[in-house]
């Protein structure tokens, strides 16, 4: 609870000290401000379950374990932002308030315990993110992309508010609790059609949240459009905390009707890896092919939701720490390299954009290799435990189908993760310095040894759910 | 401790490696090399063959999930860590005939290689197996599309991803049999032996591993990988590929198919046999047409590592123990003809028969050691190619009297082709661009004197190993049958 609290007062300051000269001040405030609320947050470890707001809102470890990614993801999102100097149109007092409320909305979705406070988390969100799609005022595809996020995720939130208010006719509660007990008492041989009816509407919101195929269109355009920090925040943090909210709201409410959505959750995760993977093959923008890849990584999550076992939790949690480093280290270093190489008076964001990159800036290299092999799911990389212990979930309900799908996709996506390894290691590229920023490199080092760490030794993250 | 040590040895001496700096990398690895050797043997002097797995350690890795970091050492794995950390020294050696870009580099991946190979060779633990299984991929994988010839991009993607996906299946199988272990759930592979499954779930979990395994050997009619990336691999590299790594997908059948699916064989094991039969003689025929040096000693390796499969497919001792010897005889003569090829290649420039020819007249020494080499790949009584050709098809044809027969065969193609190989380079008219050819150094002797020496021993003493593998293999058969 302490986060929201202290990121909605920050969240203003922060608008405060854009009215000051110094715009230096504002990068270390806004990092110090995650800081403060990291530390917020993990005052209340152990001490859970809780309640607050009238039971709107939970506390237990596994929202503070979200919590915690959130902020960390935010934290290097924020320190890789480099203060938005360069570009002299934009309002980084704005940018980084943004930031810290859209990361408000994010956490109210972690916790919530109320169906109000899930919608108003999704908005709160979603609102900041459409804003900052759209922040690079004089790049039509930036313009372009804001609106189409906007329209298309007014639609989706109109699906979940409608679902909502169906699930609500159906048990006479938004309290995630209560609804449980609703479902748990429907008779062997009663069909509550409108309870059905609304979570499938419910559904469709989020998971256009998490762009999971067929409700994916918007996510290539958007993730390209968006300027490339941005597209960051994006695939990170809104995914992660958009899979904290389907985890709790079906693990939670709809338990005791698995059989009903399970089989729907299982073709929608079949269908957005092949969708992603497959899609992602045929990219010619490093940028773009993330776009899909986030995708196919939707896919894999939904897999432990669709087996919803117990270690389904904990393989969320893992997988979306494991995607959330290396996607932060694959958006940092295409920054890098997109800036110092231009095509056509844009940043070159395609694959021959990082030829020869191993000889320009070796650390550079090394840092994309272990994001590509953790996202690929090489072992040694926290990406490989990510998709483990997500396999052993769906194998402990006994669903082995699915996973040699999502075994087939992996190899597929090892395809278009290594072209980026190749790419930097073995194809001559033009020896341009690329400059980096010392505290950047820092922090994209940090994001490789967690990755390597928590693939030599997974256990290290286990003890804490 | 010993085990760990043999794992960990290779991986400290590559970082060593890297550090020590492009001049002295050579030298560093050499020394490592023969470092991790004096340990295998130390192994080797106190080891049991009748107390089964030993020099075990285990440290608890996923405590709660009973995942553990567990290896130890029977004789199974011996054979093969002996095998590996031998040729591991020969082919740094071997190497010192170039001058390769980025040598800190290029050596240190050849001992991550080889500290990959130990780990698979002793995992008692599934997961950890399947781990070292894939971590063998990277190296080879950097050596063959950094150091490699024209086209090494395009043919070490394919192979990199055709055999990741085959681990990918493996690794779906191995879930499925460790949710199938009984309380908490373990990975320990002899947890695994002890699972009662269905006839039917043992037909899927024998394709889960069949094809993994018989994409790493690989078995016709997954090959396609194999001849181009031996070919535009450069020369350690390939030896890595054909002499060691080849042999993971034998000791996986050995050590996984076999003793947890024998259900499993019954249903498909005649397909695998036909297959592996098939391959023999496909590859030998191809291997008769090449012109191209590297390119027939790739596929006569993937006719012999058929057989090593044909061996373990008949689950009698002589075809598992023959299997066994097979694969150190293979290991030690690919290496050296390969490695005889190297030193071809880099004197005259080219691989090809047609320009080759007359070598002989000006190189006694490189002659007599190619046609040693060359002898025991042909399986002449003596050489350490005979003990294991004739154990593996005495069990093909006790196992069905036509497939021996056709499996037979091997023993005719085989010295066709290799004969031609050697009459067509060696022998005949001097051609020009083999003028001023000079006979062996120094370092290439060192090489392959060790090699000629194995072939010999093993050819004419092979039961110094046979007997190492004897009480393991009787016991996993002892444990199949039942």
């Amino acid at each position: 609870m302490y986060p929201i609290i202290l990121l909605s007062v920050f969240g203003i300051v922060t608008l405060f000290l854009g009215f000051s000269k110094t715009k230096n001040i504002l990068l270390p405030a806004t990092l110090l401000f995650l800081v403060i609320a990291t530390v917020g947050n993990f005052v209340e470890w152990n001490k859970g379950p809780l309640l607050y707001f009238y039971e709107m809102l939970r506390v237990d470890n596994l929202t503070l374990a979200f919590n915690g990614i959130v902020l960390l993801s935010a934290f290097m999102i924020v320190a890789i932002s480099g203060g938005f100097q360069e570009n002299p149109d934009s309002e980084p007092a704005e940018y980084f308030g943004l930031m810290l409320f859209s990361l408000v909305g994010a956490l109210m979705m972690i916790g919530f315990e109320h169906m109000i406070m899930l919608f108003i988390g999704v908005e709160i969100l979603s609102v900041a993110m459409y804003i900052l799609t759209g922040s690079n005022k004089r790049n039509l595809r930036s313009n372009e992309a804001a609106l189409k996020y906007f329209l298309m995720g007014a639609f989706a939130t109109g699906f979940m508010l409608f679902g909502m208010t169906l699930i609500y006719g159906a048990t006479g509660s938004f309290k995630l609790s209560q609804i449980h007990g609703f479902a748990s008492n429907i008779q062997a041989d009663a069909q509550p059609y409108i309870l059905y009816a609304g979570l499938l509407l419910l559904l469709i919101g989020m998971l256009f949240k998490v762009s999971a195929a067929p409700f994916h269109f918007w996510t290539p355009d958007v993730y390209e459009g968006a300027p490339t920090i941005f597209t960051t925040f994006m695939s990170t943090i809104v995914k992660t905390a958009g899979f904290a909210a389907l985890f709790r709201l079906l693990n939670t409410s709809f338990s005791e009707i698995y059989g009903f959505w399970w089989i729907i959750i299982a073709t929608i995760a079949v269908l957005t890896l092949l969708v992603g993977n497959i899609g992602a093959t045929s990219q010619n923008s490093f940028k773009r092919m993330l776009a899909y890849s986030g995708i196919s990584h939707a896919g894999y999550m939904l897999i432990a939701l669709t087996a919803l076992t117990k270690p389904s939790q904990s393989a969320i949690v893992f997988y979306s720490l494991a995607y959330s480093l290396s996607t932060i280290c694959a958006f940092g270093v295409l920054m890098l390299v997109s800036k110092e190489k231009t095509l056509e008076g844009q940043p070159n964001e395609r694959y021959e954009a990082f030829n020869g990159l191993a000889k320009q800036n070796p650390v550079l290299a090394f840092v994309l290799a272990v994001s590509m092999l953790s996202l690929a799911g090489i072992p040694l990389t926290a990406g490989f435990w990510g998709k483990f212990f997500i396999f052993t979930s769906a194998a402990e309900r006994g669903i082995i189908w699915i996973t040699v799908i999502a075994v087939l996709m992996s190899a597929v996506g090892i395809y278009y993760y290594f072209r980026v390894i190749i790419a930097s290691y073995l194809k001559e590229g033009d020896l341009i310095k690329i400059r980096v920023a010392p505290f950047y490199q820092v922090i994209l080092l940090l994001a490789t040894f967690l990755t390597i760490l928590f693939g030599l030794a997974p256990g290290v993250f286990e003890g804490l759910i | 401790m010993l085990t760990l040590l043999l794992i960990l040895l290779p991986i400290a001496a590559g970082v060593l490696t890297l550090l020590s700096g492009e001049r002295l990398a050579k030298q560093v690895a050499l020394v490592s090399g023969l470092a991790v050797l004096g340990v295998a043997i130390a192994t080797w002097l106190q080891f049991d063959p009748a107390a089964g797995t030993q020099f075990s350690f285990k440290y608890a890795w996923l405590a709660s999930g009973g995942i553990s970091f567990a290896a130890g050492i029977d004789g199974i794995s011996l054979v093969l860590v002996l095998l590996t950390t031998f040729l591991t020294p020969l082919i740094i050696l071997s190497a010192f005939n170039h001058d390769y870009r980025k040598p800190a580099s290029f050596y240190s991946l050849i001992l991550f290689m080889e500290a990959a190979l130990i780990g698979v060779f002793t995992a008692t633990d599934a997961f950890l197996f399947y781990l070292f299984f894939e971590a063998a991929l990277i190296p080879v994988y950097f050596l063959a599309a950094i150091w490699g010839g024209e086209n090494r991009l395009k043919v070490t993607f394919k192979f990199f991803i055709y055999t990741i996906f085959g681990s990918l299946l493996m690794l779906v199988g191995l879930v499925y049999l460790y949710y199938q272990t009984p309380g908490t759930h373990t990975s320990e592979i002899t947890a695994f032996y002890a699972l009662q499954l269905s006839k039917q779930v043992q037909g899927f979990v024998f394709w889960a591993f069949f094809i993994a395994f018989a994409i790493k050997m690989p078995l016709f009619p997954f090959h396609t990988w194999q001849p181009d990336t031996y070919t535009e691999s450069p020369t350690p590299a390939t030896m890595l590929l054909s002499g060691i790594m080849l042999k993971m997908g034998v000791y996986g059948l050995i050590r996984f198919l076999l003793p947890i699916v024998p259900g499993g064989m019954e249903t498909w094991g005649t397909m695998a046999m036909v297959l592996s039969v098939i391959g023999i003689i496909y590859g030998s025929i191809i291997a008769i047409q090449q012109s191209d040096m590297k390119r027939l000693i790739a596929y006569s390796s993937f006719a012999h590592v058929g057989l090593m499969a044909a061996g373990v497919f008949s689950y009698s001792i002589n075809g598992l123990q023959g299997a066994l010897i097979q694969m150190l005889a293979h290991g030690i003569n690919v290496i050296g003809l390969f490695f005889i090829i190297d030193i071809i290649y880099s004197r005259t420039k080219t691989r090809y028969l047609d320009q080759l020819g007359g070598i002989t007249q000006s190189t006694p020494h490189l002659s007599v050691y190619f046609m040693i080499l060359l002898l025991g790949s042909v399986a002449l009584p003596l050489t350490n190619g005979f003990v294991g050709e004739f154990l593996l098809l005495s069990s093909v044809f006790q196992y069905d009297g036509w497939l021996g027969a056709i499996a037979g065969l091997t023993i005719i193609l085989g010295s066709v082709y290799m004969l031609r190989m050697f009459q067509k380079s060696m022998f005949g008219p001097r051609s020009k661009w083999v003028e001023g050819f000079q006979d062996l150094t120094m370092s290439e002797r060192a090489v392959l004197l060790p090699l000629v020496i194995m072939v010999f021993w093993i050819g004419i003493y092979p039961n110094t190993f046979l007997k190492l593998t004897e009480p393991a293999v009787s016991q996993l058969l002892q444990m199949v049958n039942n």
